[in-house]
């Protein structure tokens, strides 16, 4: 399988199998035009493009489109199935997104979390079911060595105690267990003052810092209680957190929804601000929220998204660089093709605990009495849909086994297609479109730093 | 060549006996909590 794609004039072909990725001109273009996906010339459209462009350039392009075909660069056959089998054994539990705090000092008007309090009632993780989650990662994780585990929310800033007691707690645990654990933490930081600062750049791998943009779209979206916005609060505390943690390890990370969808602007305004590690993602929201991307917005968000890459190249190539996650693509270094088609593991290799130790599939299905896996007290229960989520991959899904983009954004988000199709093996049509367009211009890019 | 000009070679399907060592990070621990990204995450091997 191939995928053929034009972009600010630039042709590119990516192989979708092996990975490869190349650049056509015009004329190589429209000779690959006569290829089916099974790598076969079609005679006719070839007899049609003989009419039209020059003999000795079509012969080129033909040798050269050949040549690639025989070194396995184009319509490569798919050898990865046969492999599943080896790559799903011992599946081990290796993170846990740790809901410190169902409870949030703002009210963002997008959350998925309710409010942080998800489907349940305003509560904080102790401190012994936070130890609890620790040991049951340990005790769960194999022979895997290298652990995570995300402080979440709600708002983690509203707990920071028991952040503080498990960190403590883990890391007294690595010698004996053999274990390293790397921590993050997802905030809103409105409560990051200097003593939290200092303990996150002194123990956290990395820190997520929520900030929508500009400060008109943060404060219609990102408000405390009484309604008024945090961009003021925020700034100023981001902007600290990432000076002294020597721009490192962070990203500034926002949502866009319908009302705006020129969303590029708030990643532009992130990096005009002097932020270098940027995501901003698409909402995930109910119709009745009015905040959804919805169908007819798709050109519009594309397009949007190729305008930002634009953008984003020639900044990046003038000097002033910044790193937008949602365009990044390691080529060369990226993940292997197992982690590829299985994707964020969600279920298997990571689980999120509720405050009060209850396990679930992944942060979106907290509080969903069907996606209760267990608890950190009583282990896994034996719910079968657990196997639904070990089974998830993309050759189980459909729409994914015939996709270009089932490398790259691995069979999608479980949650989401839970969201919006109440089956995780089905996806969810507007994300997939938005996440093709982000890996079309993330290779665009690639195309544009490689001259 | 010419016409065609590549850009990134063989790289997913190199070493396939050998990946899945699974010691990498978890997609959602890093920054998108409501969107699956994979492909920009490290190889903890390389």
């Amino acid at each position: 399988m191939i995928h053929a794609y034009r972009m600010h004039g630039t042709n590119l072909v990516l192989d979708v199998s092996s990975g490869a990725v190349h650049v056509f001109d015009d004329a190589a273009f429209r000779v690959l035009e006569c290829f089916g996906q099974d790598g076969r010339l079609d005679e006719k459209k070839f007899s049609k493009l003989k009419e039209e462009m020059p003999e000795r350039e079509i012969r080129e392009a033909l040798d050269e489109i050949r040549s690639l075909i025989s070194e396995g660069l184009l319509f490569s056959e798919d050898p990865y199935e046969e492999f599943l089998p080896q790559w799903t054994r011992n599946t081990v539990v290796k993170a846990l997104c740790l809901h410190i705090a169902h409870d949030c000092n703002l009210r963002c008007r997008y959350c998925f979390a309710g409010a942080g309090e998800y489907l349940g009632e305003r509560s904080l993780m102790s401190l012994e079911v936070g130890k609890k989650a620790i040991d049951f990662l340990i005790e769960n994780s194999g022979n895997r060595r290298n652990l995570e585990v995300d402080f979440f929310g709600g708002e983690p800033l509203m707990n920071f105690d028991v952040v503080k007691g498990i960190v403590g707690y883990a890391r007294s645990r690595e010698q004996d267990s053999g274990k390293r654990f790397r921590f993050t933490i997802t905030t809103n930081i409105l409560l990051l003052n200097k003593d939290k600062r200092d303990f996150i750049n002194e123990h956290m791998d990395n820190v997520v810092l929520s900030i929508d943009g500009r400060r008109e779209v943060n404060d219609a979206m990102r408000q405390r209680l009484d309604g008024t916005g945090c961009y003021d609060r925020i700034l100023p505390l981001a902007k600290a957190m990432v000076e002294e943690r020597g721009h490192q390890n962070y990203y500034v990370r926002g949502t866009f929804t319908r009302d705006n969808l020129d969303f590029g602007e708030d990643v532009l305004h992130l990096a005009d601000l002097g932020f270098e590690q940027i995501s901003v993602e698409p909402v995930v929201a109910s119709a009745e929220s009015g905040l959804d991307i919805r169908e007819e917005d798709i050109p519009r968000a594309c397009a949007e998204y190729e305008r930002l890459a634009k953008i984003y190249a020639e900044r990046r190539a003038d000097g002033r660089w910044f790193n937008f996650f949602h365009f990044m693509l390691d080529l060369e270094g990226g993940p292997c093709i197992a982690k590829r088609l299985r994707g964020c593991g969600s279920g298997t290799e990571y689980l999120a605990v509720t405050p009060e130790g209850d396990l679930y599939p992944c942060h979106q299905f907290a509080g969903q009495p069907e996606f209760l896996l267990g608890s950190v007290f009583t282990g896994f229960s034996g719910n079968p849909v657990r196997e639904e989520f070990y089974c998830s991959n993309v050759y189980e899904k459909p729409e994914c086994r015939e996709c270009w983009a089932k490398y790259y954004c691995s069979g999608g988000c479980a949650a989401n297609a839970w969201k919006f199709n109440q089956d995780i093996k089905k996806t969810y049509r507007i994300g997939c479109e938005l996440e093709k367009k982000r890996i079309e211009c993330a290779l665009w890019i690639k195309a544009q730093e490689s001259r | 060549m010419k016409h065609i000009k590549t850009i990134n070679g063989k790289t997913l399907n190199r070493d396939v006996k050998k990946a899945g060592c699974g010691e990498c990070q978890t997609s959602c621990q890093s920054a998108c909590k409501t969107s699956c990204t994979v492909a920009n995450q490290k190889c903890e091997k390389k």
